[in-house]
């Protein structure tokens, strides 16, 4: 690993004499030293499990929901919907719609009953009334996908965004991303990592009303004449015009693609559901002191992430009708990159400073996802697969769960920043359609039937793990985004499946395999007893786990 | 603090009556959303002429619908907070009842 990291270095250097001290990294700067300054004072703080697994279930609901919203809005749907809606419109302005509803389902099925019933993992639920060691290691297994999947996305993301806002080559830029990541969750534990995500979120939420009263500005700052603008987008002149309102420019059924629609409802259904079975949100609901807080906060990441995705009608569409499409760099198949959209776009509406300010938003937002995320696949290894598979759920010396999970977060930092490394020149953005993608066909339907179906047992929740993660894995490997006949696709051939989102397929199989598994398996009696004590506690908030007093 | 007894709580009346009030307001609201949803892949994959249509100067049906789903999301969000407020006096009702 480290030649092939000399060589990369190597390779790079003659090209980094561009490196200037910008405003751009002066800004990077701040955003670390203050994030520094918090994950001091949170390493203080952070000894015993809950403190560092949960932040003490200390969050208050308003603190959590920004946090919620932060993970959220990574630099997948900054950068990428602000790219996907410049580029192809209204078909892109779906995923901002999408992301939005999936929190009905977090709302209303999942966040409560797990706050009430859970301590550090989704698989706490499960292990209530199910044998808690196969549960434990198959969730443990989906919980680690679902992470590193979307990790990658972002940390390869991040090498090439950075390599343009501040010149840093993708090397260096990802293996800072991934140390700096490594220090926030190994020292300063979901403390720190909430906090960044809360800083983060304000400056996130600021930059996107900025740069949407810029873009409104540049057309008076009429509604109308905004929306007349974007039925006639012409790229600043660059192209005939293209009404970007019409659905259908990136998933309309055509000759050479007759399943565009199905495809459409495929990714619909993936995100909608998808979001309640996302490790890193899920975890969020264990750090705040009870379910009602975690009501509270659900509401307020519903009302941010709603605004922030409003918003991107304006820097999404509104960037069609300003930027030209040769101001935007060429990505790996040399197309034009809608990921540097909004920091261009802010470039030239705002000048050097405000570029400084978004591309340090962005940086910011990678940063604190994928701390979110390296944390949440420690605790989930550490919790899950170590203390309760392993151990079979006892701690041999007090802070071993916290020493391993310290350790895990290594592992996983340094095989992301490795992989991102060997995947950089691929086109990874469908890792997010597929952690989506797992987390509602893996981790959902095992939610549901667990909180809801009394003769639901372990051989269910094992099959239906299996079936989703499986089945989800399968079909996006022969699907369109890896399987191809031109020579930029990774398996060479006719894809054998025509989606490029398995959600419509794969969520009905998660679903049925766990019902099956249940059906054609003896009835659990234990675990069936135990429906009652887990509708109680889910319910009434029973003998949940308490905030801690510091 | 003594394990408190599950089964006496689950066979409660009153936690029967709290868990029939969730389900009344979680069950067709769940349903709601998702029809609502889904309606919007479904008519713009299989009626585009349709959606394609302006409404209020150049916004067509399309956008307009997409619009009323961050609407829809803010009203159920909210509808389901005021009925969480019953349900919460219920169980703290049920929970000193019960001496909890």
């Amino acid at each position: 690993m480290f030649s092939f990291l000399a060589q990369a270095a190597a390779a790079t250097a003659p090209a980094a004499t561009g490196f200037q001290f910008t405003p751009a990294l002066k800004m990077f700067l701040a955003f670390v030293g203050v994030t520094l300054v918090i994950t001091y004072f949170s390493a203080r703080k952070a000894t015993g499990s809950a403190a560092y697994f949960a932040a003490g279930r200390s969050i208050k609901g308003w603190q959590n929901g920004l946090a919620v919203a932060g993970d959220y809005m990574s630099a997948a749907s900054f950068l990428g919907i602000s790219g996907i809606i410049c580029l192809k419109g209204y078909d892109g302005f779906m995923y901002s719609v999408g992301f939005l509803v999936a929190y009905l389902t977090v709302l209303l099925i999942v966040a409560e009953p797990l706050r009430n019933a859970g301590k550090y993992t989704m698989a706490d639920l499960l292990a209530y009334r199910l044998k808690p060691r196969p549960v434990r290691a198959m969730a443990s297994l989906s919980t680690l996908t679902v992470s590193t999947f979307y990790m990658i996305a972002q940390m390869v993301g991040a090498g090439g965004i950075i390599k343009v806002l501040i010149g840093v080559e993708f090397v260096p830029a990802v293996i800072g991303v991934g140390v700096l990541m490594l220090v926030y969750v190994v020292f300063g534990g979901m403390l720190a990592t909430t906090w960044v995500q809360i800083i983060k979120a304000i400056l996130l939420m600021c930059g996107a009303f900025a740069l949407s009263w810029m873009v409104l500005g540049q057309h008076g700052y009429s509604l109308g004449q905004f929306f007349d603008s974007v039925s006639t987008a012409t790229y600043g002149g660059s192209k005939p015009p293209v009404n970007l309102l019409d659905p259908g420019l990136a998933y309309g059924a055509t000759e050479k693609n007759p399943w565009g629609a199905v495809d459409f409802l495929s990714l619909a259904l993936g995100l909608v559901l998808g979001t309640a079975g996302l490790p890193h949100i899920l975890v969020r609901f264990y750090t705040v002191p009870d379910a009602k807080t975690a009501r509270v906060s659900v509401v307020w990441a519903t009302a941010i992430i709603g605004v922030f995705y409003i918003l991107t009608t304006f820097f999404g569409f509104g960037a069609a009708t300003i930027l030209k499409l040769s101001a935007l760099p060429l990505d790996a198949a040399g197309r034009p990159d809608g990921n540097m959209v909004a920091p261009i776009l802010a470039k030239t509406l705002g000048g050097e400073w405000f570029f400084a300010f978004i591309s340090a938003v962005a940086f910011a937002t990678i940063l604190a996802v994928v701390a979110g995320l390296t944390m949440s696949a420690s605790t989930s290894f550490a919790h899950d697969f170590y203390t309760n598979v392993i151990h079979h759920g006892k701690e041999h010396r007090p802070g071993q769960e916290v020493r391993v999970a310290r350790i895990t977060a290594f592992v996983v930092g340094a095989v992301s920043i490795f992989l991102a490394i060997k995947l950089r020149s691929l086109n990874v953005a469908f890792l997010v359609g597929l952690a989506f993608a797992v987390a509602a066909s893996a981790n959902l339907p095992v939610i549901v039937f667990s909180v809801f179906w009394k003769r639901f047992n372990t051989t269910g929740a094992v099959t239906g793990l299996a079936v989703g993660l499986g089945s989800s894995i399968a079909l996006i490997l022969v699907s369109p985004s890896v399987m191809g006949t031109d020579p930029a696709a990774m398996i060479q051939g006719a894809p054998l499946f025509p989606l490029k989102n398995p959600g419509i397929v794969s969520i009905p199989l998660g679903f049925l395999a766990a019902w099956l598994g249940t059906l054609f398996s003896a009835r659990d009696m234990e675990a069936e007893a135990k429906f009652a004590e887990l509708s109680v506690r889910s319910q009434t908030g029973l003998g949940a786990e308490k905030a801690t007093s510091h | 603090m003594n394990q408190p007894d599950w089964n006496r709580i689950a066979n409660d009346p009153d936690f029967h009556a709290l868990q029939r009030a969730k389900r009344r307001f979680i069950i067709p609201a769940t349903v709601f959303f998702l029809l609502y949803y889904m309606a919007l892949p479904v008519l713009i994959g299989f009626w585009p002429a349709l959606m394609k249509t302006p409404v209020i100067g150049k916004v067509n049906w399309a956008y307009l619908f997409a619009l009323s789903q961050f609407i829809m999301t803010w009203v159920v969000c909210w509808l389901y907070v005021r009925a969480a407020r019953r349900w919460d006096i219920m169980n703290a009702a049920l929970l000193a009842k019960l001496g909890h």
